[in-house]
């Protein structure tokens, strides 16, 4: 039933491995179709965030049309979708997998299957996609590609005698993987005669065009001067544009049945789209829309404050803007009695709410006080009442608490077999439940905890690779609810609870925990004026204390002629530092402080 | 017609001394004479151009001494013309560096101040600052220059010292105070980076006194030196009634000055400038005719209020609200009167008689204040 045109259609994403190639590969296939020179080819054309390039990963996906003249002869059109590789990005993964027929599998030759490769190959595999494997970096001496076959045949249980063997470093093998795409993927089956249905997979908001929704259109067509219509609020727009990705937007006449491109209709808010909703024809509507996509679920919560009051409303407008583009970014507004007005937000992980941090600071020039992350608790109150807290400052007093729940989830880590006590000890002090093994061939294994979540996001992906030498690979997903006794840890200074740094915290953690944090703020506390002494207490007991001594002396012996404009130098400079200081109560606080509490090894 | 300051600098040393981030060198005393002419030559750019006369005049460095007298004395000679009568013409020098006859030949070239360093009386806490003298020689020279008719003679000391106990401060200081300077500097030693001391430091070869030691050797300073008749009138300046260094009053008033000789500073017409330091690069740049200048700032209203106030806190006597108001047509208290009194309320700062003034925890804890008041 696909038209013929149709049949000259692939449309198709990556999935790899952080450092496994994606991007790279992604790379390859835009130079090796031509959509642009070489000489224009920046590299890793489609992470165009500059954090993105930085960081070296994929964070917001983004798409791209390229033609191809295969070797049947036949013209092809590939729409090739970005996927982020990392476990916080799920959700997005989801996003692009519903808008293609099929993926491409990286693995490295020469590290395997990862714990990301498979999360997200299942991920795949629950979307329905065809799944083609290329195994990349060949040209490495360590590369064993037959072994990594035989692992996907084993462990995927995907058939890898068609797999391709590539270097796209070296952009070995790059026409196989462009035959294999129109050979093994399959091409969109859609109808362009019915009427109008188009998945929003992505927006992005431009000052000049408004939104622009990245869309795959599944049946029918869509032009300028049509009307559409969006099924999920019913709201109804004129489409001024539609076009595709080369790798830019370029407008063009029509989108048609499983085509990928963009269209945009003078929308000016943003709240009006939702990622995930089906657009129709509002003159010839379809009768149902498609599926959609889960609610994305915050594991992750903290507060962001600005550094200076005054940037509130820019702290503000700026996560507007982040959201925009970012569904899975949440923030209310919170005040903290040291830290002012401000927000609490949600994220999907630890990386996702650096990323977030980062981008804040960065493109928004905002100077930032986090505090430490917290989950999501459930408190039961002794009159019944249910609670979900995720600001300790929330928590209610112990007497009027029955009991409470934290999240556990389900963690598979997979590793070389040497490091398998290390990782089984690092979970055990994180309250780690173990759960079962399994051997890959002799040398690695998986194994699969349960974890509270609270445990993981910290620093626990840190520890495990400094553990492991950063050989093992984690990934989690959230299981549910567990009874779990907890108890809230405050930080006094000076004898005043600031509440920016108090957390939740397992009660045979508290005293250990405690401690770690006084010792901790007492080397990033500047000395001041008076001495502070800094105590952890879980409600009345004082349980850690730890004292910054008082500063003595801060001056300047001398200061003649040739000395001032150096000293003044010096002076703006201990002006800079104290500006980023937050006064509470008395005490001068550093904004690493607030971040403190979990950057504490063990 | 301006009356200002003037700043003559020798980059000159016998031996760098381990503490010493100043724009000086060893064992280059043979550049002296090239060195001096292009500082003449300097002299002539700024007099082409400007009317300027003398109040004071500092020749620092450096040792100045470590160079011929009559290089000195050609400098000298061709700045009579520019000093105001009654000029405080003042020149640092090392005990040891100094003979009866240049003594002299200073004296009669017009130099009435001198200024030696000293820095410790211990032999053992010179050698391990990098010191060539003893205590016997500074005596000696110090006599040697009363008999010259200095009758106007810094000292200058440090503490908190490798290896210093609060004893061997309290030596120093009665030791020097029974010779009857008119003028004692004590300083606090600091560790500059990229000094050897500071390395020495890095190592963890040094043991320094900590910060309340060094509190203590300060405070005693002053207590000492009281009973020897020297009140303190800057941070680390003691002097007899009416022996204040009055050229460096000029930088703690806030007054114009200018910098002559390689990487000196000046502050001239709203603008802060400083001259190449490498003392070869200076001096080839007069040569070609230009001024040597590397940089400088322009000195806007609100910095240089700042300034004004961040250095007249630094005298005992403080900032003068009248001068102040004077001088910007502002006061004070609508300035920094809210800042002002947040610094009084924790104890740093006192305001009487129309002056504003360090405490003497506000003397300990000077940076904050100027911090504050930024």
């Amino acid at each position: 039933m696909a038209s013929d045109r149709q049949k000259h259609i692939r449309n198709f994403c990556i999935i790899a491995h952080i450092d496994h190639g994606k991007s790279t590969l992604a790379d390859r296939l835009i130079e090796k179709t031509g959509v642009i020179s070489e000489r224009e080819m920046q590299e890793q054309v489609l992470d165009n965030m500059d954090l993105e390039r930085e960081r070296g990963i994929t964070i917001k996906l983004q798409s791209v049309r390229l033609s191809y003249k295969a070797k049947d002869g036949q013209e092809y059109m590939f729409n090739l979708i970005d996927t982020p590789g990392h476990v916080d990005f799920t959700y997005e993964v989801s996003r692009s997998l519903a808008a293609c027929e099929g993926a491409i599998v990286v693995v490295d030759a020469t590290q395997g299957i990862e714990a990301q490769t498979l999360a997200n190959v299942y991920l795949a595999l629950d979307n329905n996609l065809e799944l083609y494997p290329v195994i990349n970096k060949i040209d490495l001496p360590s590369a064993d590609p037959e072994f990594v076959k035989k692992e996907i045949e084993d462990v995927i249980g995907l058939d890898s005698a068609n797999a391709a063997l590539i270097s796209a470093k070296d952009g070995i093998n790059i026409e196989e993987v462009l035959e294999g795409v129109v050979q093994y993927i399959p091409c969109p089956k859609g109808d362009e005669e019915k009427p109008l249905k188009a998945l929003i997979f992505d927006s992005l908001y431009d000052s000049y065009k408004g939104v622009i929704a990245y869309i795959r259109v599944i049946d029918g067509i869509l032009k300028p001067g049509m009307r559409m219509r969006m099924m999920q609020n019913g709201k109804e727009y004129d489409v001024v544009e539609v076009g595709t990705f080369r790798p830019n937007m370029f407008p063009g006449n029509i989108l048609m049945a499983g085509e990928v491109g963009y269209v945009t209709a003078s929308i000016k808010n943003v709240k009006d789209i939702h990622v995930g909703d089906t657009i129709t024809d509002a003159e010839n509507p379809c009768t149902e829309a498609l599926p959609g996509y889960r609610k994305v679920t915050s594991m992750v919560y903290c507060g962001i404050y600005p550094a200076d009051g005054a940037d509130y409303d820019n702290l503000r407008d700026a996560l507007e803007k982040l959201q925009l583009n970012d569904a899975a970014l949440l923030f209310e507004p919170e005040t903290s009695v040291a830290l002012g007005f401000g927000f609490r937000s949600g994220f999907l992980g630890l990386l996702h709410m650096e990323i977030i941090q980062e981008r804040l600071e960065r493109e928004f020039d905002l100077n930032l006080v986090t505090t430490a992350p917290s989950v999501i608790y459930h408190v039961i109150k002794t009159n019944g009442e249910k609670l979900e807290v995720s600001n300790p400052t929330n928590m209610p007093a112990p007497q009027e608490i029955d009991f409470m729940e934290e999240p556990i989830v389900k963690a598979t880590i997979m590793t070389p077999t040497e490091y398998v006590g290390a990782i089984m000890d690092l979970c055990q002090n994180r309250r780690g439940i173990f759960k079962d093994m399994q051997y890959m061939e002799e040398k690695r294994a998986i194994l699969n905890y349960e974890l509270p979540l609270n445990e993981i996001i910290y620093d626990f992906f840190d520890a495990l690779k400094s553990r492991t030498k950063g050989y093992a690979s984690f990934d989690y997903e959230l299981m549910g609810y567990e009874k779990s006794e907890l108890v809230k840890l405050d930080i006094m200074l000076n004898g005043e609870t600031v509440d920016a740094l108090s957390f939740i915290v397992h009660k045979d953690k508290a005293y250990a925990r405690g401690r770690a944090i006084a010792e901790k703020l007492k080397d990033v506390i500047p000395r001041q004026m008076f001495e502070i002494p800094i105590q952890a207490a879980v409600g009345q007991k004082i349980i850690a204390r730890e004292t910054v001594r008082a500063l003595r002396k801060d001056v300047l012996a001398k200061c003649y002629g040739g000395d001032i404009t150096r000293k003044k130098k010096l002076l703006e400079k201990q002006k800079e530092g104290k500006k980023r200081m937050r006064q509470v109560g008395s005490v001068e606080l550093p904004q690493e402080a607030f971040m403190s509490v979990l950057k504490l090894n063990d | 017609m301006k009356e200002i300051g003037l700043y003559l600098h020798i980059p000159f040393c016998r031996h760098k001394c381990l503490y010493c981030d100043f724009n000086s060198y060893e064992g280059r005393e043979q550049e002296a004479a090239r060195y001096i002419a292009a500082m003449l030559k300097e002299l002539e750019l700024y007099r082409n151009k400007h009317n300027l006369k003398y109040r004071t005049v500092y020749i620092g460095g450096g040792t100045p001494t470590v160079i011929h007298y009559a290089l000195i004395r050609v400098v000298m000679e061709r700045l009579q013309p520019d000093l105001l009568p009654g000029a405080e013409v003042s020149m640092e020098c090392n005990p040891g560096t100094v003979t009866e006859e240049s003594l002299n030949a200073y004296r009669r070239m017009g130099i009435n101040r001198l200024s030696i360093g000293l820095q410790a009386w211990q032999q053992q806490l010179l050698r391990d600052i990098g010191r060539i003298h003893d205590a016997g020689t500074f005596v000696k020279s110090f006599g040697m220059a009363r008999k010259a008719g200095f009758d106007n003679i810094n000292v200058d000391l440090m503490f908190a010292l490798p290896g210093q106990t609060q004893g061997m401060w309290e030596e120093t200081l009665r030791a020097v105070a029974e010779l009857g300077p008119e003028h004692l500097s004590c300083y606090s030693l600091k560790l500059e980076e990229g000094t050897r001391l500071h390395a020495m430091h890095q190592q963890g070869s040094l043991t320094l006194p900590d910060e309340e030691e060094d509190r203590r050797m300060y405070h005693s300073t002053a207590e000492i030196l009281a009973g020897y008749g020297y009140h303190q009138y800057e941070i680390s300046n003691y002097a007899r009634e009416g022996r204040a260094c009055l050229h460096n009053l000029v930088y703690w008033h806030n007054e114009e000055y200018l910098g002559l000789g390689a990487g000196s500073h000046s502050k001239l017409d709203g603008r802060r400038f400083w001259n190449y330091r490498e003392p070869e690069r200076y001096a080839g740049c007069v040569e070609a005719g230009s001024y040597p200048v590397e940089d400088g700032e322009s000195i806007s209203r609100a910095e240089d209020m700042w300034e004004t106030a961040f250095l007249a806190l630094r005298l005992n006597e403080g900032l003068s609200e009248a001068d102040f108001e004077e001088r910007y047509q502002a006061s004070v208290d609508c300035i920094y009167g809210a800042k002002i009194n947040k610094l009084k309320v924790c104890g740093l700062l006192e305001k009487k008689n129309g002056f504003v003034r360090l405490t003497a925890k506000g003397r300990d804890l000077s940076n904050l204040v100027f911090v504050e008041l930024m």
